[in-house]
């Protein structure tokens, strides 16, 4: 009953302004016809292209295990942007966070049994591994909100820095002394079958990662909106000044906004380890990043937005490939429709003028300037 | 710049220099270590510089650009592949095509710049989502024409990367020629001669870099449109006010910002090297980002810091070079993964304000509402 009543206002809190729903559809309907006529001029078929986008993404249980295997990082990463921009914080350092996350997963994962000398069963292993990473991507953001906090150092650039210091680092550990022995390419070992997140289905990739997913988004939406914590870190969000007026701890709270945004984004990559790839490979964080931004944005930084923006973004991944057999068309078309997806979200006056849809309440101010 | 931010730069270039001249001494004289390093310094840190200055112009107009990176990356594409059309199918000399593919670049950036002018000035989008949004649409536009035009089946191309037309000449300054009879007949002293010359000979982007940083203190510092553009991003309702057209001024500045960071990415595919790959500009666009602040959005502060970026740069290419030399006690300078953490660290110890406070222009990042 409970629960019941609370998705009806999760539900309600979506509804409630019919825009927040509007603009996204029409951005990405935008973005699709402006995609279509780019795919036009490089001398495609765009009906075809995004045939196969359908297709290649939602037509068999298989595709759609795949769409979910896509989702499951995008979702825990956006919400990573996205708790972050609820605090006032952008987080550009998903990227980084997820690096970290996966290659403290994946050493849990394949080299705690040898220090310690016996197999871990897989009911300790397994959420060890995924806590590990969760914690050390957390860790990684902290330090970002901690130099904001207390130096003043902007979040923007810092998260930025510490992407290049993330892949710089795990580059050298996985080509270092984590590197797989048996191996030419820069990968860790493969993890202990304990430290496996099973999957859903017999002969599908879908794993109980994307279940996960979606338990951690609705956490995420209670903690915001249920919690003290989440009124805190919203409040800080909106008007920091105020917020420390009414004694919230502001610079506390900025440290905890960031650490719980990098534990999401760790935790990204540590389900990838343990649920897919079974080891770290080199580059694999590459692009999570920026796509976990446009993800933000597009689901308004709404949990249930940032699923729904996962799924799509998943499946438009996913169906590249089809698309590419049925079109010739490289599988990069995806970052381009992706971009003027988040272009138009981003810039929604553009969609509101296109459209003449007339803008009621005050704008949502995402990020300040660097004095901010 | 203050004396504490001057010296601190001085103190690390110093390090840096120091690092290599002990690690090479073994097989070449100090002199020449230093002229090498200098010349390589003052080449990588060119895109910096110019990305810097991008920066410099955007910021003190008051729209943050966090899109250089994007700009960088799109220009040293559009301006590769501009060189390479006009190059095979239009069959023009080399020598012309590349000074096409230079002015590509620029009219890239001046584009992309006009995006971010349009975002953040007409539709005052949150300018760092602005910036956000060029940085990807750049990865996504570069990376899929790359494979599209290049790689296709039914490219214009036939499916292969054709040759470039080359890249920029170096320009020659003749110092050995001028200051050779001082040396009479020593051939040591020609040889330092010459070393020293490598310092001066450059190629054209990194020459007008380093004359843009200076004519650009001039413009923002002593002309009436440097006044207009400081009072736009300082307080542009006062300079509203007064009969200046904010918007115009944000655009104006914007827009040369973008022909900076189109020569920045010249700069990737023209003058170093004449390819291109996916995410060349590897951050770069970032660092000159930091750069800007590090300066205290002044043209030779921003300068200056860039240089601090490029010396940790020549530092690893020199490591390379110096590979079997390198005493066992220092062999970590070989790890380029750790040396290479040298710009980001001194980034995020720069924000955090440790060698003193920066004061970004005070409208920087404010839409401006009338």
């Amino acid at each position: 009953m409970q629960t019941k009543k609370q998705a009806n206002s999760l539900l309600q809190t979506v509804t409630a302004n019919s825009d927040s729903f509007l603009i996204p559809i029409l951005a990405i309907l935008t973005a699709v016809i402006i995609g279509g006529i780019i795919i036009a001029l490089v001398g495609g078929n765009p009906i075809l292209a995004y045939q196969g986008l359908i297709e290649g993404s939602l037509s068999s249980a298989r595709t759609l295990s795949e769409t979910a295997v896509w989702a499951t990082p995008y979702i825990f990463a956006g919400l990573a942007v996205a708790l972050a921009f609820k605090g006032g914080l952008f987080n550009i350092g998903a990227e980084g966070q997820l690096a970290v996350g996966a290659v403290f997963s994946s050493l849990i994962g394949y080299a705690l049994p040898g220090w310690l000398g016996f197999d871990l069963p897989g009911i300790i292993h397994l959420p060890l591994a995924i806590l590990v990473g969760a914690l050390m991507g957390g860790l990684w953001a902290a330090i970002v909100g901690w130099l904001k906090a207390y130096t003043g150092g902007h979040e923007v650039i810092n998260t930025i820095m510490m992407n290049y210091i993330a892949l710089n680092t795990t580059s050298f550990l996985v080509n270092g002394v984590m590197k797989d022995p048996g191996q030419v390419i820069a990968r860790t070992p493969l993890i202990a079958e304990s430290a496996r997140i099973p999957t859903i289905f017999e002969g599908l990739r879908i794993h109980w990662g994307f279940v996960l997913a979606l338990l951690v988004a609705y956490f995420i939406w209670w903690l915001l909106n249920k919690t003290t914590l989440g009124f805190e870190i919203r409040t800080v969000g909106l008007n920091p000044d105020a917020a420390q007026y009414a004694g919230i701890n502001v610079k506390r709270i900025i440290v905890l906004t960031m650490f719980l945004s990098g534990m999401l984004a760790g935790l990204a990559g540590s389900i990838e380890v343990t649920g897919l790839n079974y080891r770290h490979e080199l580059g694999f964080s590459v692009g999570y990043g920026l796509d976990a931004i446009a993800i933000a944005l597009l689901g308004k930084s709404h949990p249930l937005g940032i699923v729904l923006a996962s799924i799509l973004f998943a499946a438009m991944r996913n169906g590249a490939t089809r698309m590419q057999f049925l079109t010739q068309l490289p599988v990069d078309l995806i970052s381009v429709l992706q971009a003027l997806i988040l272009l138009f979200v981003a810039a929604d006056t553009i969609i509101r003028y296109l459209y003449r849809i007339k803008s009621k309440g005050e704008r949502v101010v995402l990020t300040r300037g660097w004095g901010g | 710049m203050d004396w504490k931010r001057f010296s601190f730069i001085g103190i690390i270039i110093v390090v840096l220099f120091a690092t290599v001249v002990v690690v090479g001494q073994a097989r070449q004289a100090p002199l020449l270590i230093i002229t090498s390093m200098l010349a390589t310094t003052i080449s990588v840190s060119t895109p910096l510089v110019l990305g810097a200055l991008s920066g410099v112009y955007c910021e003190r107009s008051g729209v943050i650009n966090i899109g250089i990176e994007g700009m960088m990356l799109a220009s040293a594409f559009f301006g590769w592949l501009g060189g390479i059309y006009m190059f095979h199918i239009f069959e023009l000399s080399a020598g012309l095509s590349i000074a096409l593919g230079v002015l590509f670049a620029v009219l890239t950036g001046v584009v992309m710049s006009l995006l971010l002018a349009w975002l953040s000035v007409t539709f005052k989008v949150d300018q760092i989502i602005g910036g956000t949004v060029i940085n990807i649409l750049a990865v996504g536009l570069t990376g899929f024409l790359n494979r599209q035009l290049f790689f296709g089946k039914g490219s214009v191309f036939g499916g292969t990367v054709p040759g470039s037309p080359g890249v920029l000449p170096t320009i020659h300054i003749p110092i050995t020629e001028i200051f050779s009879p001082i040396c009479s007949d020593s051939a040591s002293c020609l040889v330092n001669l010459q070393a020293i010359n490598r310092v001066f000979d450059q190629k054209p982007i990194a020459i007008a870099a380093i004359l843009l940083v200076f004519i650009s203190h001039y413009i923002l510092f002593n002309t009436r449109w440097g006044l207009r553009t400081r009072a736009v991003g300082e307080h542009p309702k006062a300079a509203d006010t007064v009969g200046i057209n904010v918007t115009r001024m944000r655009y104006a500045n914007v827009i040369i910002g973008g022909i900076f960071a189109g020569l920045a990415g010249a700069y990737f595919t023209i003058e170093s090297v004449p390819s291109f790959e996916p995410l060349l500009t590897n951050g770069r666009g970032f660092i000159s980002l930091a750069a800007v602040i590090f300066g205290n959005w002044t043209p030779i502060g921003a300068w200056v810091a860039s240089l601090v970026f490029g010396a940790s740069q020549a530092l690893l290419i020199n490591m390379q070079i110096f590979r079997d030399v390198i005493p066992p006690q220092l062999s970590f300078l070989q790890e380029s993964y750790i040396v290479g953490l040298t710009p980001y660290i001194l980034t995020m110890l720069i924000l955090s304000g440790i060698i003193g406070k920066t004061t970004p222009p005070a409208a920087d990042g404010v839409p401006y509402e009338k």
